[in-house]
Formats: structure tokens, C-alpha cells, sequence
């Protein structure tokens, strides 16, 4: 750990009980706890949330946009995973 | 190659999608958002200082509440921007030390004094609401970290606007020493004010590359436009005057003509030479260095941590 330059965490937020958690912005911290609370002044200065977690940004892996092409091509030709791929009739109901 | 990437990316500013961090960008785009984006974070917490000077002087409990949480909102946004800005591969340690040796600017306005209490309404009315509209029009900014602080910071904004419009309204209407010294402060700090959107888009080193990529949205000169004709009518409201007697409705525009702005003292306050320039970065190096052993100390603790020394 260089001095002054304090690890950076990713800080997510979720806004209520039950909702997705959403990522919000980044806090320098030493540690968790200092993450979390420094996360909680300074995304959570109006209630916006009922629970944050903190990560260390060197631990999030993302994929590169550049190449999401090739990366999400994968899904591209399976269009039977969607309802609407099926002919039903109009008669059948419930399905 | 470069060529190609340059065109696709300018496609994608073309068709309203955002960059994000891992996106390729021109490298001229990367040091575009890093000056602006800084120096707005920048401007978030050396603006701390102007206002910072009232709270222990603030004229009730209330008073005193608002300017405290006003003030850390403050620290708020320099805090997100700084976070934004980071995504763009430099580190918070860069962005202080350009702060600190004058590498980096922050908005001039920050370098004149709070003399009154109605300064402190005057910056949440004024500044603020210069801000507001500059900050309004970047929501819309290309890049994605940049604007969804803005979206955040617009959120917590209008509230330190309508608490500057209080003050300032309580003083305008209070007793005539108070009525006084509302305009005293309207008068001061109305040209600043103006001068925050920056130099006529005649005169802008930055504007025509910002507007191609979309990082700036509308120029220095609408903006501020908008700015005059919203704080005409809320000056009248309160029954204050604008210190400026060539101000006057254009029917055919159907907004607010203005007079000439000083420009001199705008170069003059960016090159060192405002009233408080030295002072708001003393402090500032001042707070860092004596936070520096709480620092040391966190650092410690978590190292000694890590070595198994507790349990």
C-alpha cells in the first residue's frame, strides 16, 4: 500500500429491500470497514439505500467491451429461448 | 487503425450512446475529461472554503444544520467527480498534486471572499445556480462515469440553491442594515457569477472539440443565457437590484440583454492574482498534510492486521 494512494473500492448499493443491487461510484479505503463507511457518507447521505457492499476494484474481473462481439456472440442464434419463438394457438389458454 | 477506431467512436458519440471506462478513446478525449472533470472536482472542494468560514459564525441552529450538511454535500460531489475521474486511469494522488502546484484550476469563482452572511446566501443563490445550469446541460456528457455523477449532483443541488434563495430572501425583506448588505453581496458576486460559464465561445480554447465529442452539450454563452434570465426574475422577487444598468428584456430574443463583462479581472483572478488564490490552496495543503498521519496510521493498522497480529 503506497501512502496517499489508498485502495479504490467499488462501491453497490441497493436502493430497497429486494431490489438489485446497483453500482454507484468508488470510495478510498484501508480496509473494509473504513470502505463501508466511507461508502455509507458518501452515497448514503439521504437514505438512498438499506444495504452497500464494497469490493476492492483489483478484484472485479469485466470483460473487455471491445470485444463483446465475439464475447457475447454465444446468445446470437438462439432465439428459442424465447417464448415467442413457439406457435401456440389462440385457443390454448394459460400457456 | 487508428483512423477506423477514431470513426466508430465518433459514431457512437453521433448516436447518443455513452463511453464507458474500457471503451478505446481518442487519447486527446482522455485528457479533455481528465482537465474538466478534475477541475470540477476541484471546484467541489476548494468551494468548501468560502462557505466553510461562516458555519461557527452561522445566525441560528438551523442556519448552522443547513450549511453543515451543505458543505459536506459539497465534499459529496468533489468526492463522486474525483471517482469519475479516476476511471480514466489516473490516481487521486496526480489529480491532488496538480491540484496543489497550480497544474490543475479550479472555478475562479472561489477565489473571492465571503465578507457577510449574505455572501453565504449569494453563493447557494448565484454560484450555485450558475452551477445548477452548467451541471443541468452535462447530465447529458458522452462519457458514462462523468454523467451519472451529474444526475446525482443535480439531485442534491437544488437544494443548496433554494437554501441560498432563503437567506437571501430573508435579508432582502429583513431590516434595512440586513436589505443592505443582500445587495451588497448581490453586487459582488453578480459578475463573477457570470464569468463561471467561462470566456464568449468566440474566445474558448475548448469548446469545439467538446461539442464534436459531446462531452460539452450546449456553449458557454446559452448557458449563461439561461442563467441571466432565470436570476433576473428571482432578484426581482426578493426586491434586489442587478448591478448591471445596460440589463434589459429583448422582445425579439425574448430573453435578458446584459452588459459587457470584465474580462481582465477574470484573467487576472485565474492567473493568481483574486483576492483569496493563495489562500484556499495553503489550506489545502495545510489539511492534507496534517491528515497525513491518520493516513499512516490506517495504513498501519491494516498491515499489522494482515501479519496475523489479531487474532
Amino acid at each position: 500500500m503506497r501512502n496517499d494512494n489508498l485502495p479504490v473500492w467499488e462501491v453497490f448499493v441497493q436502493p430497497k429491500t429486494g431490489a438489485h443491487f446497483q453500482h454507484c461510484g468508488s470510495v478510498h479505503a484501508t480496509d473494509k470497514e473504513m470502505a463501508l463507511q466511507n461508502a455509507r457518507e458518501l452515497y448514503t447521505r439521504r437514505q438512498e439505500g438499506s444495504c452497500i457492499w464494497v469490493v476492492k476494484a483489483e478484484d472485479i474481473v469485466s470483460s473487455n467491451p471491445n470485444d463483446s462481439e465475439s464475447f457475447f456472440d454465444p446468445a446470437d442464434d438462439k432465439v428459442y429461448r424465447y417464448p415467442t419463438f413457439f406457435k401456440v394457438s389462440k385457443k390454448v389458454k394459460g400457456l | 487503425m487508428e483512423d477506423r477506431k477514431e470513426r466508430a467512436f465518433q459514431d457512437k458519440i453521433d448516436a447518443e450512446l455513452k463511453i464507458e471506462p474500457k471503451d478505446w478513446m481518442p487519447e486527446k478525449y482522455r485528457r479533455h475529461l481528465i482537465r474538466q472533470i478534475s477541475q470540477h472536482a476541484h471546484s467541489e472542494i476548494i468551494g468548501m472554503q468560502p462557505e466553510g468560514n461562516w458555519i461557527t459564525r452561522a445566525p441560528s441552529l438551523r442556519a448552522k444544520m443547513v450549511l453543515i450538511a451543505k458543505v459536506q454535500d459539497e465534499a459529496g460531489h468533489g468526492l463522486y467527480l474525483y471517482s469519475a475521474t479516476e476511471t480514466l486511469g489516473i490516481t487521486r494522488n496526480e489529480l491532488i498534486t496538480q491540484l496543489q502546484t497550480g497544474k490543475a484550476k479550479y472555478s475562479n469563482i472561489f477565489n473571492y471572499p465571503t465578507l457577510t452572511w449574505a455572501d453565504v446566501g449569494a453563493i447557494g443563490w448565484l454560484v450555485d445556480g450558475a452551477a445548477i445550469v452548467n451541471q443541468q446541460s452535462l447530465r447529458r456528457t458522452s462519457y458514462g462515469p462523468y454523467s451519472r455523477a451529474m444526475i446525482r449532483i443535480c439531485k442534491e443541488e437544488s437544494f443548496h440553491h433554494r437554501q441560498g434563495y432563503e437567506i437571501m430572501s430573508k435579508m432582502a425583506l429583513g431590516t434595512t442594515e440586513q436589505q443592505e448588505m443582500a445587495q451588497d453581496a448581490l453586487d459582488r458576486w453578480w459578475w463573477p457569477s457570470l464569468m463561471m460559464f467561462g470566456p464568449h465561445d468566440s474566445d474558448s480554447a475548448h469548446t469545439s472539440n467538446a461539442m464534436q465529442w459531446k462531452i460539452k452539450r450546449e456553449t458557454n454563452d446559452d448557458l449563461r443565457q439561461v442563467f441571466v434570465d432565470r436570476a433576473v426574475k428571482q432578484a426581482e422577487l426578493i426586491g434586489l437590484t442587478i448591478p448591471d444598468s445596460e440589463l434589459k428584456w429583448n422582445p425579439k430574443n425574448k430573453n435578458y440583454d446584459f452588459g459587457k463583462i470584465d474580462w481582465n479581472e477574470f484573467w487576472e483572478v485565474v492567473n493568481g492574482n483574486g483576492f483569496c488564490n493563495k489562500e484556499r490552496i495553503n489550506n489545502h495543503v495545510k489539511a492534507h498534510e496534517e491528515g497525513k498521519w491518520v493516513r499512516d496510521a490506517a495504513i498501519a493498522y491494516t498491515e499489522k492486521n494482515k501479519n496475523g497480529a489479531r487474532a
